[in-house]
């Protein structure tokens, strides 16, 4: 297998785009992307998306993405795997580069959630669990959120004020951010005292769904300076009702798949200056980074209640806002943390700019932790 | 939803029925048709305990589709006599009254109807036990 590297980026603005189509979003950032790489023309083009077949009742992305950049003809995927259809794509995108089958791919991620009622996003966000005898019970994403976070809180008697400083840094770090939905800070006492989404979560600590795309050209490295290089994919799976886990503080697939990718990358924890988790709601955000063994079980809140940044050890975590601040767009989000990935190994991040990143990793969920894709990225 | 689709599944929500390893004993809900512990596919149909105790528990105040007319609701993970964990609506109860550890009996109820024209949907909740009620009233 050859060595991939991503030769250039793009992205939209995270936000409620009235006045664009899914179409339109996705040919922003792609043509984005191709420009920022100027290696020509992909061969194949890979398509990102959770929403579309329920939201605007369109099948069949990758052709019609395809068509829409003025590429018809052109091999093309959809994939889809909840809100961790980008990673998952990525990574489809990396294997058919890496294996020679093709050069130059395009992977890009689009969602369009404003065309959709609030019933209907509420619906859209729990289509990840099983309809039968989950989403059957009435429960939404956010509920399943709020009844790990309730355990979790009385088995390790940490207080909420604590695991809500996710979202204090998340809002903190997206003031610098031009493509964020909520550029601006939120104090601890504003996040809880807003309303309740789903007891004892509140509405500030869960993340926002906005429309957006995010793309990347990839290529095979050529081992110059600079360069951005895939170190590491790899996905896992988990029990898809929580019922049947175990342990429902635990994410298994988010442990299997960063033991995998540290593997891979050849690295431990300790070398990773920059993560990008899945902060879907803050304990979601807080129990991903303890499964990657960022700290120890019950203390992911440590993290972001001291002092930041803390001189070594401690990685800078959803340096652009992460979904609380830079915000969700469901099928698109993956790509999302793989382009800030890239732009801080590139020193390209303006405002959000960490001191000379090597190594950085993205996060992603699709559904309650059922998949876990984790991406692992190095400056060459 | 789609009347076969509804009623495949309703003798397993009314009754609530699911599987049992016949090789290792192992219970399962939802059905399964692979023994997740010893590999085995013989299971047979088994009826669950209808009592259990509340793991944990949420209130839904921004509901999905076709489950407005009942927000805020409870919504628990309760572990039943047997040992199986089940997703419910808790029912019967002020949000505020529920706690972790409470017991809660199945009951049969409407679970939502699909617009003025299309199927109701019934199946399980649960509500604190019924004679526990009348005791201490
Ligand atoms: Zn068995």
């Amino acid at each position: 297998m050859r060595s991939v590297s991503i030769a250039g980026v793009g992205l939209t603005q995270v936000s409620e785009h009235w006045e664009r189509s899914l179409a339109d979003l996705f040919v922003e950032a792609a043509v984005k992307a191709i420009e920022d790489a100027g290696v020509g023309d992909p061969e194949a083009v890979y398509v990102a998306n959770s929403g579309s077949s329920y939201i605007q009742g369109q099948l069949n992305l990758g052709a019609m993405m395809a068509d829409a950049l003025g590429k018809a003809g052109t091999p093309a995927f959809t994939v889809e795997a909840g809100a961790a259809s980008g990673a998952v794509a990525f990574h489809e995108g990396v294997k058919a580069v890496a294996s020679g089958l093709y050069d130059i791919v395009l992977v890009g991620g689009v969602e369009k959630v404003s065309d959709a009622s609030p019933e209907e996003i509420a619906c859209f966000l729990s289509m990840p669990e099983d309809q039968e005898y989950t989403a059957y019970t009435g429960i939404t994403n956010f509920g399943l959120n709020a009844l790990i976070y309730r355990h979790y809180m009385e088995r390790f008697g940490v207080r909420q004020e604590d695991i809500a400083m996710l979202a204090v840094r998340c809002h903190e770090h997206a003031e610098g951010c031009p493509h964020a939905m909520y550029p601006f800070k939120l104090s601890l006492e504003r996040i809880l005292s807003s309303p309740m989404e789903a007891d004892p979560l509140h509405i500030l600590e869960c993340s926002g769904t906005g429309d957006g795309a995010a793309a990347v050209i990839i290529q095979p490295s050529k081992g110059v300076d600079g360069e951005v290089e895939v170190a590491a994919y790899s996905l896992s799976t988990d029990l898809t009702h929580i019922t049947e886990r175990p342990d429902i503080v635990t994410f298994e697939a988010v442990k299997r798949a960063s033991e995998k990718a540290f593997r891979m990358a050849g690295i431990s924890r300790r070398d990773v200056d920059v993560v990008e988790i899945h902060d879907e709601t803050t304990i979601t955000g807080i129990i991903s980074l303890e499964d990657m063994g960022f700290a120890e079980k019950g203390k992911g809140a440590t993290l972001f209640t001291g002092q930041e940044p803390a001189a070594g050890g401690k990685p800078h975590v959803n340096t652009f806002g992460g979904l609380k601040a830079r915000g969700n767009p469901v099928g698109a989000t993956g790509l999302y943390q793989i382009v800030e990935i890239a732009m801080q190994l590139e020193g390209e991040a303006g405002r959000c700019q960490v001191d000379k990143p090597e190594f950085g990793l993205a996060q992603s969920l699709g559904g309650l932790g059922s998949t876990c894709a984790i991406t692992i990225l190095r400056r060459h | 939803m789609s009347v076969p689709r509804y009623w495949r599944e309703s003798k397993y929500r009314y009754r609530l029925i699911g599987k049992r390893c016949m090789r290792c004993g192992a219970l399962y809900y939802p059905r399964r048709a692979i023994c997740t512990r010893c590999g085995s596919k013989e299971l047979e149909e088994h009826q669950l305990s209808e009592r259990g105790r509340i793991v944990s528990w949420t209130v839904i105040r921004n509901p999905p589709k076709d489950y407005e007319r009942f927000a805020p609701y409870v919504v628990a993970l309760v572990e039943l006599e047997d040992g199986v964990r089940i997703l419910s609506q808790i029912v019967d109860v002020e949000p505020e009254e529920v706690k972790a550890g409470m017991m809660v009996e199945a009951t049969f109820r409407k679970i939502r109807e699909d617009g003025t024209s299309g199927i109701i949907e019934y199946g399980y909740k649960f509500r604190p036990p019924v004679e526990s009620k009348q005791d201490s009233s």
